[in-house]
Parts: structure tokens; sequence; C-alpha cells
């Protein structure tokens, strides 16, 4: 089975954020990136299903120079080779340029399987997988927890809301989006470290890719969130502050 | 503006959501000069389509075929695809549930249009509309704006428009025939099924105690047991824990596990993603124990306290014991 993955890099999860100067996105300078979280677990459910039925894992990731880390990691894990599509200001694109982009990258391999996460941790709009697969004329399916081959096609377990599943049978080619917590996630051994070394990286220009590609929905400005309530911060020391909290919970909550 | 307001089932109703996203259509129709409606699917939607005739609305639309029931993607967007064609609305909102999220991209790109999704608010600005949605997890919101030609595509956040804010009125409802062919329909999707085994109904917890990511390792969940135990709270957790494997699923509060509303929920190193939120922020009284103090859960607590959980936990035990 001929798999590709793609994979966005984000910004690490725990990184204090600031503006940027001109408010369209976070201050980058000095940021840490990570492969993001759902997008790792479809490159984990993507090489085991690998193993299980023999093939080739392909990474695709756009962004500048930097996606070249999350490359190396999915390379080291076990993915066969990669495509960087190059990429300056990738927040600028809103969910359906990004999806263009990567569906023009896709049909250049024609694989079976297309598996991305669900959702990126920093914009979180949830739709690429969706929609890319929309734009290749295939079937979806999204949140996926679990994936076993099934005929010709997949039967995937998917969540509902609440704690409820359902199995979905779909036919190949297909895109699913995989939900986090499908697969424990592996580490890079040193040797896949240094594999990756040697595997191939295709780099493609974005625009030679797509000369055109219009964003209809782009973020205007970033703002503070506002709060919806008043926190009461119970400062000092761990023991004051536990101290605080109780008489709080007792005689002003009234919920102890 | 012309708005149409796409309502889900759910268990024989109405997807909470479904009023909410009601009740934010009216608005945009209201602050753009419009009319709002509503559109309903199905195999028969006919008569649950009435539910809606009690609302100022311009109509309601039930759109019915056979391959509409059970849910898929193929049979949604193609039905929408053929109805937007017919209502021409300029504007078209969603409810953001797991359904919409799983169609309602789909049906946009289908028609060449973006689709913004999870928005808490909108207002006119330069005689446009900027849609407001979370961005990094909540840490901050962004204002986005959609150009192009009708129609926009926006789903609506859980709990950002409050359902009793749908106005009453009346109108009538509008059978919309469609044509989908049975091929165009390429999943087969199973019955919904839950697993029973373990489950904890924590729906009925007075007190629940959350662990979040900063919780490090499986076995300091020992002190979040001891925290629980000392307030006479359950015990949950936000996602990051269950996939890890440290907790069953049944313990999972938000999105895609419980949603709980106990009158004490006490998160421990939870940074409050809105997936999250959305499972709790009804709580009478929320607590927040983490150390980053720009994380979203203080912006949903009624007491905070920025800190090491590793420090702060032991000495909440340690004072409710005295205390």
């Amino acid at each position: 089975m001929k798999i590709v993955v793609a994979l966005k890099q984000v910004i690490a999860r725990d990184s204090v954020l600031r503006l940027s100067a001109d408010a369209r996105w976070v201050d980058e300078t000095d940021a840490a990136y990570e492969i993001n979280e759902a997008d790792a677990y479809a490159l984990e459910a993507g090489l085991q299903l690998k193993e299980k039925q023999g093939g080739e894992v392909i990474a695709l990731c756009a962004g500048p120079g930097r996606v070249s880390k999350a490359i190396r990691e999915a390379l080291a894990k076990g993915a066969d080779r990669a495509i960087h599509i190059a990429l300056d200001q990738p927040e600028q694109l809103d969910s359906l340029a990004t999806a263009r982009l990567l569906v023009e990258a896709v049909r250049q391999e024609g694989p079976d399987l297309v598996l991305t996460g669900l959702q990126s941790d920093d914009v979180g709009a949830g739709q690429t997988g969706v929609v890319a697969a929309e734009l290749l004329g295939w079937p979806h399916v999204t949140l996926v927890v679990g994936i076993e081959p099934a005929g010709g096609g997949l039967r995937v377990r998917r969540e509902l809301e609440g704690g409820w599943f359902q199995y979905v049978e779909t036919p190949l080619p297909a895109v699913l989006t995989i939900q986090s917590g499908i697969a424990r996630l592996r580490y890079a051994t040193l040797m896949g470290i240094k594999r990756a070394r040697s595997k191939e990286v295709r780099r493609i220009d974005a625009r030679e890719l797509l000369p055109q590609n219009e964003t209809a929905a782009p973020i205007v400005r970033l703002r503070e969130a506002e709060k919806t309530k008043q926190t009461q911060i119970l400062e000092g020391p761990p023991a004051e502050a536990a101290a605080k909290l109780v008489e709080k919970l007792k005689f002003e909550a009234r919920v102890l | 503006m012309k708005v149409l307001a796409v309502m889900e089932e759910r268990g024989g109703g109405w997807h909470p959501a479904s009023l909410e996203a009601l009740a934010a259509a009216q608005r945009l129709a209201a602050v753009t000069d419009g009319r709002a409606s509503a559109a309903v699917l199905g195999a028969d939607p006919g008569e649950r389509a009435a539910d809606f005739a009690r609302y100022e609305l311009e109509r309601v639309c039930a759109i019915g075929h056979p391959v509409l029931d059970p849910y898929t993607a193929d049979a949604f967007t193609a039905a929408l695809e053929q109805a937007i064609g017919d209502l021409r609305p300029d504007y078209v909102l969603f409810p953001h549930t797991y359904r919409t999220r799983d169609f309602g991209p789909k049906l946009a790109a289908r028609l060449g249009r973006p689709f913004v999704s999870d928005v808490t608010a909108f207002r006119t600005e330069d005689n446009g509309v900027v849609f407001t949605r979370p961005v990094f997890q909540g840490k901050f919101v962004a204002d986005v704006r959609i150009a192009g030609d009708a129609p926009h595509f926006v789903s609506v956040q859980a709990g950002a428009f409050r359902a009793d804010a749908v106005a009453a009125g009346s109108c009538a409802v509008e059978e919309i025939g469609v044509e989908i062919p049975a091929e165009a329909v390429r999943t087969r999707p199973g019955e919904p099924f839950r697993e029973e085994a373990g489950a904890v109904d924590l729906t009925a917890a007075e007190r629940i105690v959350a662990a979040g990511r900063g919780v490090k390792d499986e076995s300091d969940l020992e002190m979040i047991r001891k925290l629980a135990e000392a307030l006479g709270a359950e015990v949950a957790a936000s996602r990051p824990v269950c996939d890890a494997g440290w907790l069953p699923l049944s313990r999972q509060v938000g999105s895609s596990g419980q949603t709980v509303a106990p009158k004490l929920y006490v998160a421990v190193g939870i940074s409050g993603a809105i997936q999250h939120l959305v499972g709790m922020k009804g709580s009478r009284v929320i607590v927040a124990i983490n150390k980053d103090p720009g994380a979203p859960i203080f912006e949903v607590a009624d007491y905070g306290i920025v800190g090491d959980l590793y420090e702060v936990v032991p000495a909440l035990i340690e004072a409710l014991k005295t205390g």
C-alpha cells in the first residue's frame, strides 16, 4: 500500500506565545517547533499499516526551511521518503489553499491512502484532510481511531461525540483524518536517525506546484482571548495558596 | 443577507448546538438586514422540520431523500449542494459538531469556497462581517474575513450563542426535493456504539478532579487520586492522559468524552483547549491549577493557582486534611 502522510510543523506546545508586531500571527523569533500532535499519530498509523501490509510511507510537509526538522523526524521514525513543499508563511493560507497545494503533490504520487491529523494545534481549523479528499474526488473518513484492511478497502473505527464510536467501510483510494491516541507513538531509534540521512527528500516550490493559489478567508488579526469569568488567582507559596483555596471553596463558593 | 442554518438531529431530538447555530443565524441576519432560514435533512424530514416552524424564520427547508439516512458526508454534501443552488443563501451556518467537521468543509470545497470553522463571535466592520475563532488552543482568537462570492460557510462553536435566544415567530415548512444517485455514497457507515465495559457516569458526580498533560507520569496519578479522595470527588482527565492509556476513555471529559457540570471541577495541569472546555465549562465552580498563567483554562476558572502542580497538589491535600 502506498501511503502519503501529510504533516504540519507547529510551534511547540509549551511555548510562551506573544503576538507578532503586525498582530497577524505570533512572534516566531526563537520559536521551537514540533510535528503537530494529531499528524504524529497519522504518521504512526501509516507506519503500522505499512508494517502489516507492506508498501511505502511518504511524508509530505509544506512550509519554510524550518520544516526539514519535522521531515527528518518522520524519516527517522520510518517514513521511506519525503516531499517538502517549500512555502513561506504557511499561516497566510486558509485550509482550502493549503489543501490545494498538498493535493497537487499527492496527484504526482498517486497513492492508495492519504493520512493526516484531524486538526492542527495552531490554527485548528480541522479541515485540510476533508478538503483534500474532495479536491482529489476521493472518499474520506474523519476522527479515525483504528484502521484495518477489509476486502479491497479499509474498515475504520471512528470516534463520534460523547464516547460513541462507529465502524465505517471505505474503498481506496481514500483520505483518513486521524484522531490522537490511535496508537502509541514510537521514538526514532539511533539507527533510524542514521538511515534518515540517506533517504530521499524531494523539494518542490509551492509557486511551481500551483502558480495561482488565492486565500479567500485570511486571518485579519490575532487578539488576546476575552475572559468570560473574573478569576481569583490565589497567590503565595503553595501551602498558603492551597489554604486560601480551601477557605474560598468552603466559605465563599460553599462546595465543600 | 440570506442566512441558512443547517440543523443536526441527535437521538430523536436536536443536537443542542443546533439551536445555538439558529440563534447565531438570526443574529447574523439581523446585523446584515436579512432573513434566516433553517434546513433539516433526512430520509423523511417533513415532520421533524415542523419543530422549527415556531421560530422567526423565513422558512424551514425540509431536504428529504432516502439516501440521507444514515448520515454520510457524500449524501449530505450532494443534497446541500443542490439545495444551496436552489435557495442561494449568502451565508450557510452550521453547529460546530463532529458531523459538521465531517462534511461542512467538503461542501464548501465543492463550491470552491473556504469554510470558517469554530466561530465564537462575529461583528460588522468596514461593510463586511468579521468572524472570530480560537487559535493556538484558545490562547488567542483570530479575526477572519471571508472574501469572494457567496455563499460563505461558517460553523459556530458550542456554547458561543444561547439556544434560548432564538426568537419565536412562525414560518412555513418547505419541502425541497434533491436527487442523489445511490452510487454517490462511497462509504458504508455502521451503527454507532458505546463501549460499556468499565463505564463511569461522570455526569452524576458532584465533584470532579481532572488531570491533564501537566501530569508527567502515570504514577503521578496517585497524587491526583489522593486529592480526589480528600475532596470526595471522581477522577477524570483531558484527552492526552487517556491517549497515553493512563486512564480509560470513559473518564475523559471533553468533546470526545463526557460533558459534565458538577458543583466543583478542579482542573490540574490542564491548559484548557477548547475540546476540553466544551465538556466542563458548565460546572458551577471551576478551580484551575496550572504553571502557565496564560493557559486558557484560567479564562473559565473561578479560582486559580499559578504554580507547579507537583507542589500545589500535595499542599492542597494537606490543607484539606487540616482544614
